[in-house]
C-alpha cells in the first residue's frame, strides 16, 4: 500500500469515536438497502413460483391475467388450437386452483391445487419421497415439503385428508424451487382429478404450457396465439409481467423504493456528517501535510481513500447483519420472504459508493482550500 | 558565504478596500549559507509572513524568492509543492503533530510524502528521533510527550528529508527558557552545518544569542540588518 494511504487509514481508524460513528451509519443504512430490496426480490420470486416451478417454456393464457394466481380459465379449443400451430412440438393443460382441505382435527385450510397433464405430467416437482407415477393411483396427491408444509400438519407417505369432500392421500413428497407467496401448501395431483375434486367454472384449463419445437419458433406462436384473441408469453417474460404487476400496481414496489431512499439518505446524513467533521477536525493536519509538501491530488486521494475504506466496511458489516437477520428469519418465520441476490447487493454497493463519493465531495472541497498559510500563523 | 535563499523586493497585503494591511513592503535580504538567522519584532511585524514567502507556503504579490538560482514563485503549484517537500523542513509553531499517529509515524511524513518506502520511512525516522534523544518514545503518541519533547519531535520532522533549507516560526514560544535555550544550542551544535541556513523567526530575547545574524523588522519592513545576537540600545 502506497505510504500516504497507509497514513490516511491511520488517522481515520485511530479516531474511535468517530470511525464507529462511520461505521454504524454505513452499516445501517446498507442494512436497510439490502433487507428491504432482499424482501422485495423474495416477494417478487415467489409471486412468480408457479412460472418458475413448473419450468415451461411458453405459457399461454387469457389476456387479462396479471399474475400467476389469479388464473382466468380458457376454453377447451385454445388447447386445441395452440397444438396445431406450426412451430408447437407439444401443449399441455395445467390446472391451477385452490382447495380446502380439512385436517384431521377439523381445521380447513386452503392449499394450491396445480394438476398436470395426466399423459406427460408436465411441469412436475422432484421427488423427496414416493414415486411420481403414484400420482394416477386412487385419490393421490403429492405435497410440497415448503414452508407451508406443517400447516398441512407435515403429512407422510400415506396420510389421507378431506380436500372440497373428497378423499385424498399423500403418495408423495416432493420439492420445488421456490415457495409460494401467500402462505398456503401446494398440492400436486392430475389434471383430471383436479378438475373432477375442485369446483370449476365453465372452464378448467388454467395454462396452456407449449414445448417450441426451436427457440426460434416463439415469436411466431406468440402471433398465432394472439390472432386467437389469448396471450402467450415466454417464461422470463411472464415473470417480468408478474414482477411489474408488483412493482408499479401494488403499492408494494413504491413503497419499497421509498424506504429503500429514506435509508440511503439516513444513512448518507449520518456518515457524510461524522466524514465532514472528521475532515473538519483534521483540516490543519490536511494543511500542515500541504504546508510539508502533500499535493492537492494526494490529500483528494486520502480523502476518497477513507471514505470509501468505511463505505466497503460498512458495507460488509450491512451485507453479513442483512444476511444473518434474513437467514434467522426464514428459520424462525414460516413465510418469511426475503432473497439477496446480486441485484440487491449490487444496488447496494452503488450506494454505498455514492455515500463515499457525496460524503467527500464536500471534504474534498474543503481540503483543497485549506491554506498552508493559516497553519505557520498558528 | 554564499546565498541560500534571495528575497527581492517581497510585497504581501491582506484584504482589500479600507481593511487592507500591507504585511510586507519592499523587502530584500539573503539567507547564507550555513547561518542561522533570526528574524525579530514585534508582534504584528510580518515576521510569520515573510518566512511564508520564502519558503514557498504564500506567494506574494510582488518581488521574486530566488533560490538556486531561480524563482520559486515562478514554478507551477506542484514544483511548489515538490520544493517544500524536497528543499524546506518547517517547525511550526504549534508543532502541528498528528495526535492519532506515533511518534516515529510523525517523524517519518516527508520521507512517506517522497514516496519513500513504509519500513524504510520508519527506519530512517527512528535514527532521526535518536538525534534528538526521543527514540525510546517512538511508539508513543506525541500527545504523552512533553513540550519540549514535542519540538524535537517537530525538529525531527522538518530535518528527516535532509533539507538545505529550515525554517522555524516562534520555536520556543511554548517553551520554558531553559529548555527553549537548550534545543536551540541543540540546533546550532547539531543540525547546522555549512550547507544548511536555518531562518528562526522569534521576539523570545532569551535565545537572541545564539544568531549570526539578526534582521530586525517593524510594520512590514527591515529596518535592521546586524551581524550577531545582540540588539544594542
Ligand atoms: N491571512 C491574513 N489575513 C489578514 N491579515 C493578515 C493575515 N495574515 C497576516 N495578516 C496581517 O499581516 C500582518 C503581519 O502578520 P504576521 O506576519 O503574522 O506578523 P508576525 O508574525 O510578525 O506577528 C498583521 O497585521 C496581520 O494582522
Ligand atoms: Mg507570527
Amino acid at each position: 500500500m502506497r505510504g500516504i494511504l497507509k497514513i490516511a487509514l491511520k488517522l481515520l481508524v485511530n479516531d474511535r469515536g468517530k470511525f464507529a460513528a462511520l461505521i454504524v451509519g454505513i452499516t445501517f443504512a446498507i442494512f436497510l438497502i439490502v433487507q428491504l430490496t432482499s424482501i422485495f426480490s423474495g416477494i417478487l420470486a415467489k409471486a412468480s413460483s408457479t412460472v418458475i416451478n413448473t419450468g415451461a417454456r411458453v405459457w399461454v393464457m387469457d389476456p387479462s391475467v396479471q399474475n400467476p394466481l389469479n388464473t382466468i380459465p380458457l376454453p377447451d379449443y385454445v388447447l386445441d388450437a395452440v397444438r396445431s400451430m406450426n412451430g408447437v412440438k407439444y401443449a399441455v393443460p395445467l390446472y391451477s386452483g385452490v382447495g380446502l382441505v380439512k385436517l384431521k382435527n377439523g381445521v380447513y385450510q386452503p392449499a394450491t391445487v396445480l394438476g398436470l397433464d395426466d399423459t406427460s405430467l408436465i411441469g412436475r416437482p422432484d421427488m423427496i419421497e414416493g414415486r411420481m407415477e403414484d400420482i394416477f393411483a386412487d385419490n393421490a396427491f403429492i405435497v410440497v415439503k415448503d414452508q407451508e408444509y406443517a400447516k398441512l400438519d407435515s403429512p407422510s407417505l400415506g396420510t389421507t385428508f378431506e380436500i372440497n369432500d373428497h378423499r385424498g392421500v399423500v403418495v408423495g413428497i416432493a420439492r420445488v424451487p421456490v415457495g409460494n407467496l401467500f402462505g398456503i401448501p401446494t398440492l400436486y395431483t392430475t389434471y383430471s382429478r383436479a378438475v373432477q375434486y375442485l369446483p370449476n367454472a365453465r372452464f378448467t384449463i388454467g395454462y396452456v404450457l407449449v414445448k417450441p419445437k426451436s427457440e426460434a419458433a416463439i415469436p411466431a406462436i406468440i402471433k398465432d396465439v394472439a390472432n386467437i384473441g389469448y396471450m402467450a408469453m415466454t417464461d422470463r417474460q411472464f415473470e417480468i409481467k408478474v414482477s411489474n404487476y408488483y412493482k408499479y400496481q401494488t403499492g408494494v414496489g413504491t413503497n419499497i423504493l421509498f424506504m429503500t431512499v429514506i435509508g440511503f439518505l439516513v444513512g448518507l446524513s449520518i456518515s457524510g456528517q461524522t466524514f465532514y467533521t472528521f475532515v473538519l477536525e483534521n483540516l490543519e493536519k490536511f494543511g500542515a501535510l500541504k504546508a510539508i509538501g502533500a499535493k492537492n491530488s494526494e490529500l483528494v486521494l486520502m480523502i476518497l481513500f477513507q471514505a470509501t475504506f468505511a463505505s466497503v466496511v460498512g458495507y460488509g458489516l450491512g451485507v453479513g447483519m442483512s444476511s444473518l437477520l434474513i437467514a434467522a428469519g426464514k428459520r424462525f418465520v414460516p413465510n418469511y420472504t426475503a432473497d439477496i441476490d446480486y441485484w440487491n447487493l449490487a444496488l447496494a454497493f452503488v450506494l454505498v459508493l455514492l455515500i463515499a463519493a457525496l460524503s467527500s465531495l464536500i471534504a474534498v472541497k474543503k481540503v483543497i482550500r485549506v491554506q498552508p498559510f493559516e497553519i505557520f500563523r498558528g | 558565504m554564499a546565498e541560500a535563499i534571495k528575497a527581492i523586493l517581497l510585497e504581501k497585503s491582506f484584504g482589500d478596500g479600507p481593511a487592507k494591511t500591507y504585511a510586507i513592503r519592499s523587502v530584500s535580504f539573503e539567507a547564507l549559507w550555513g547561518e542561522m538567522l533570526y528574524v525579530v519584532g514585534p508582534s504584528g511585524s510580518g515576521k510569520t509572513t515573510l518566512l511564508s514567502l520564502i519558503s514557498g507556503i504564500l506567494k506574494p504579490d510582488a518581488g521574486s524568492v530566488i533560490v538556486e538560482g531561480r524563482d520559486i514563485w515562478g514554478l507551477s503549484p506542484n514544483e511548489i509543492a515538490d520544493f517544500r517537500l524536497n528543499k524546506v523542513g518547517f517547525v511550526f509553531q504549534d508543532y502541528h503533530l498528528f495526535p492519532k499517529l506515533t511518534t516515529v509515524e510523525n517523524v517519518a511524513i516527508p520521507l512517506i510524502l517522497k514516496k519513500e518506502d513504509w519500513n524504510r520511512s520508519m527506519k530512517i525516522a527512528l535514527e532521526f528521533l535518536e538525534v534528538v534523544g526521543l527514540a525510546e518514545k517512538a511508539s508513543l503518541p506525541p500527545t504523552k510527550l512533553s513540550g519540549g519533547e514535542q519540538q524535537r519531535v517537530a525538529i525531527a520532522r522538518a530535518i528527516v528529508g535532509r533539507p538545505d533549507i529550515l525554517v522555524f516560526d516562534e520555536p520556543t514560544a511554548s517553551l520554558d527558557g531553559a529548555t527553549g535555550k537548550k534545543i536551540l544550542d541543540f540546533v546550532k551544535n547539531e543540525i547546522l552545518n555549512d550547507k544548511r541556513c536555518i531562518v528562526i523567526v522569534t521576539h523570545d530575547s532569551r535565545i537572541f544569542g545564539l544568531a549570526d545574524r539578526m534582521i530586525e523588522m517593524e510594520d512590514g519592513q527591515i529596518i535592521n540588518v546586524r551581524s550577531g545576537g545582540k540588539i544594542e540600545g
